[in-house]
């Protein structure tokens, strides 16, 4: 199932997208409306991240395209923010809560420059926003997981975006970062903030998203949440693995096949100056 | 101490150029030794250091002369190719990092030392010093790279005061800086080219071997100080001036003494120091707060043997003797005694002639460990739907970890209980 919004905030085409050359996207193609809360709904290792980071440009697919706001990322880019992993950075950093927090408001502008009183009172409100304030001079080592995710999230609200992409922001937190964050994601969604949250677990997915994607190695489905979770659906992304599917995909590690063969890649459209 | 103040004026021209010199050398090595060892690339200073022999090399044989901006233009350019080498290897084979880096450093030293052979044995006139720069010999330095040197770290603090706050996110999460629109391959072919540049200026001195010493070292001494990253720079920045200091001074005193060991030998004693005694980091007092963790679960599980053994008898402050505690839980006998030495210190129980008695202050504190140990256990059973009779061993230990205000929630969490699920009573104030 995949079902098209009226106004679209993430358009992601035909994207295959691989480590070391097994790919673990296939043929990705959905679209994510505006001004809702969105989860990016799948079991472990079933590419979530690895689509995130494509629709950040931190990884180049192999095919396919990704159109934020019906634009390329970098003509978009201060509209998006992203939230990664917290385990993606090392936490023993001499550095404490605001230091982190004011990073968001790093620009290409202000490069050589110093951050502006206005940067710090952003950086503050942000803080203020997922309940860390008390904390802001607290250095980073010492803080509790759900803590360290409330920082990254602080951090990006700190960039002032349209559009946010969170990964798994609700792993490993405490009640109180819990309920910090869903209060805030109902703020954002008042403010006509689209979000964008990985996660996956089942149970609660319903509970917080508006509009939910499926995803395991392939689109499941993807639209509104009561339309997604039908049983049939569910068991397509959580039910066995593909067996096949992550079969070729060893194949084609081991054998360096192309993912696609060269003149197909011409045809793509817009993707293709990135695809190649 | 007539040496020491005869190399403290500095009147010795000589001298005043080798000191004067490693010191900037040392400060730009740390410098810039701070982001690599926080980007966790220690291995890339040594991967410079050995790369850039050839192109040293090279300079010189192109130009036949030893000015120290030739030799430093050659060094900046062969430690691009070999960064940009290291990449390409990285992303286009399935080596890993760590390998590559292997690689490159290798094939470059060797080319270099085949390079500085066959300079050695053509005869060229202004041959001799090259080969230092395998072993460096600080005391060749002239007043022309000593002025080179000063203008390097100048250099070097200016771009890195200028682009603090970039390299400070390059070097915490360098994906997020991609993401906030930054040039991050910019900023990055930047702080490589300054660790070449600083790398380049040292190695005359302290020489190829021993170069990787002094871009880590005093980061790695520095953290151990430090939460702070511009603390953090400064603490490298002086220590790495302070062992240029120290290494001048030794081969001052005793001429046959070479100048880059004892450099690198002083930034090792600066960074053991450091690695044991600093305060809160140090190896020392996470030995001493672990042995403080022991001495209070040792006297609290005592006095909480004791409150037990008298909540039996009804009594809060009879006399208690040892063999009556040994019945209630075992203790090592010098364990015991040392647990006891350490409670009446406090003044948390009185010796008796043949045992102890719980003081006033002693009662209170062992009931608040023993209602930790009550609470937590209705907290396993109710919250976290634990079996009964599972979860003594787990209250053990945590009840030496409870703080007063996780106390207090959980005591609001469970609402005020008064038995634990063993039906014993929560003893309160
Ligand atoms: N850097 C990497 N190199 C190689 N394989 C990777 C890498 N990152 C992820 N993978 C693999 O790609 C698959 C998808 O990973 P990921 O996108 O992290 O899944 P998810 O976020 O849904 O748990 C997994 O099988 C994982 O092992
Ligand atoms: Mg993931």
């Amino acid at each position: 199932m995949d079902i098209r919004p009226e106004k679209t905030a993430i358009e992601v085409h035909n994207l295959t997208a691989s480590y070391n050359r097994k790919p673990v996207l296939w043929d990705i193609d959905f679209s994510l409306p505006q001004g809702q809360l969105i989860g990016i709904v799948g079991p472990n290792g079933s590419g979530k991240t690895t689509l995130l980071r494509n629709m950040m440009g931190l990884m180049k697919p192999d095919s396919g395209y990704v159109n934020l706001f019906g634009k390329k990322l970098d003509e978009v880019r201060e509209k998006v923010s992203y939230v990664p992993q917290r385990e993606t950075v090392d936490w023993d950093f001499p550095a404490n809560v605001m230091d982190v927090v004011l990073m968001g408001r790093y620009r290409k502008s202000n490069i050589f420059k110093r951050l502006s009183k206005k940067d710090r009172d952003i950086a503050t409100e942000s803080l203020e926003k997922v309940n860390m304030l008390p904390f802001a001079n607290r250095q980073i080592s010492q803080l509790s997981g759900g803590q360290q995710q409330r920082v990254f999230i602080a951090r990006s609200l700190a960039q002032q975006a349209d559009l946010y992409l969170m990964d798994e922001p609700f792993v490993g937190v405490d009640a109180a970062t819990e309920e910090s964050i869903l209060n805030l994601l109902s703020e954002m969604k008042k403010e006509g903030k689209t979000v964008v949250i990985v996660h996956h677990d089942l149970q609660t997915a319903y509970e917080y998203f508006d509009w939910i994607v499926l995803l395991n190695t392939r689109l499941v489905a993807s639209g509104p949440k009561q339309e997604v979770f039908s049983t049939e659906l569910l068991q397509e992304a959580y039910g066995g693995r593909l067996t096949v599917l992550s079969r070729i995909g060893d194949l084609m590690a081991k054998q360096d096949f192309p993912m696609r063969e060269s003149e197909f890649k011409e045809k793509e459209g817009p993707g293709d100056e990135r695809a190649s | 101490m007539k040496e020491l103040l005869e190399f403290l004026s500095f009147s010795n021209p000589n001298v005043r150029v080798v000191t004067l010199g490693t010191m900037f050398i040392g400060m730009s090595a740390a410098m810039v030794g701070s982001f690599a060892f926080l980007r966790k690339r220690s291995l890339i200073g040594d991967a410079i250091a050995h790369a850039i022999l050839p192109g040293i090399a090279i300079a010189f044989m192109v130009t036949q002369s030893k000015n120290p901006y030739y030799l430093m233009f050659g060094a900046l350019l062969a430690g691009w190719v070999a960064i940009l080498l290291i990449e390409a290897i990285t992303k286009h084979s399935k080596l890993k990092a760590d390998t590559s880096i292997g690689l490159v450093l290798s094939v470059f030293f060797g080319v270099g030392i085949l390079l500085l052979t066959h300079i050695q044995h053509s005869g060229a006139g202004n041959q001799a010093g090259l080969d230092q720069f395998l072993f460096g010999k600080a005391a060749s330095m002239t007043t022309a790279d000593l002025k080179a040197y000063s203008i390097v770290a100048a250099f070097l603090l200016i771009v890195v005061s200028l682009l603090f706050k970039e390299f400070k996110l390059l070097s915490f999460n360098a994906e997020f800086a991609k993401i906030s629109g930054l040039p991050v391959r910019s900023l990055e072919f930047v702080l490589s080219s300054i660790t070449v540049l600083a790398i380049a200026t040292g190695i005359q001195a302290v020489g190829v071997v021993l170069m990787a010493a002094l871009i880590i070292t005093p980061a790695a001494a520095a953290r151990s100080w430090t939460e702070n990253l511009v603390t953090l720079l400064l603490i490298a920045g002086f220590a790495g001036m302070f062992s240029g200091l120290v290494g001048s001074y030794i081969s001052f005193t005793a001429p046959n003494m070479p100048t880059g060991p004892w450099i690198v030998m002083s930034l090792s004693a600066i960074a053991i120091i450091s690695l044991v005694w600093a305060p809160k980091r140090g190896l020392w007092s996470k030995l001493k707060r672990q042995r403080q963790n022991r001495e209070k679960i040792l006297t609290e599980n005592i006095l909480k043997a004791a409150y037990h053994l008298s909540e039996r008898r009804k009594n809060l402050s009879s006399i208690i003797s040892l063999e009556d505690l040994q019945g209630i839980r075992e203790f090592g006998e010098a364990e015991l005694k040392k647990g006891l030495r350490l409670l009446s210190k406090r003044f948390l129980i009185l010796s008796q002639n043949d045992g102890f008695k719980l003081t006033e202050v002693g009662r209170t504190e062992a009931m608040r460990v023993v209602r930790l140990h009550r609470l937590w256990e209705m907290y396993l059973t109710q919250r976290m739907r634990l079996k009964a009779d599972h979860i003594h061993p787990n209250a053990e230990t945590i009840e030496h970890i409870i703080s007063p205000e996780i106390e207090e929630e959980l005591i609001r969490e469970l609402g005020y209980p008064d038995k634990d699920p063993h039906e014993s009573p929560i003893p309160y104030k």
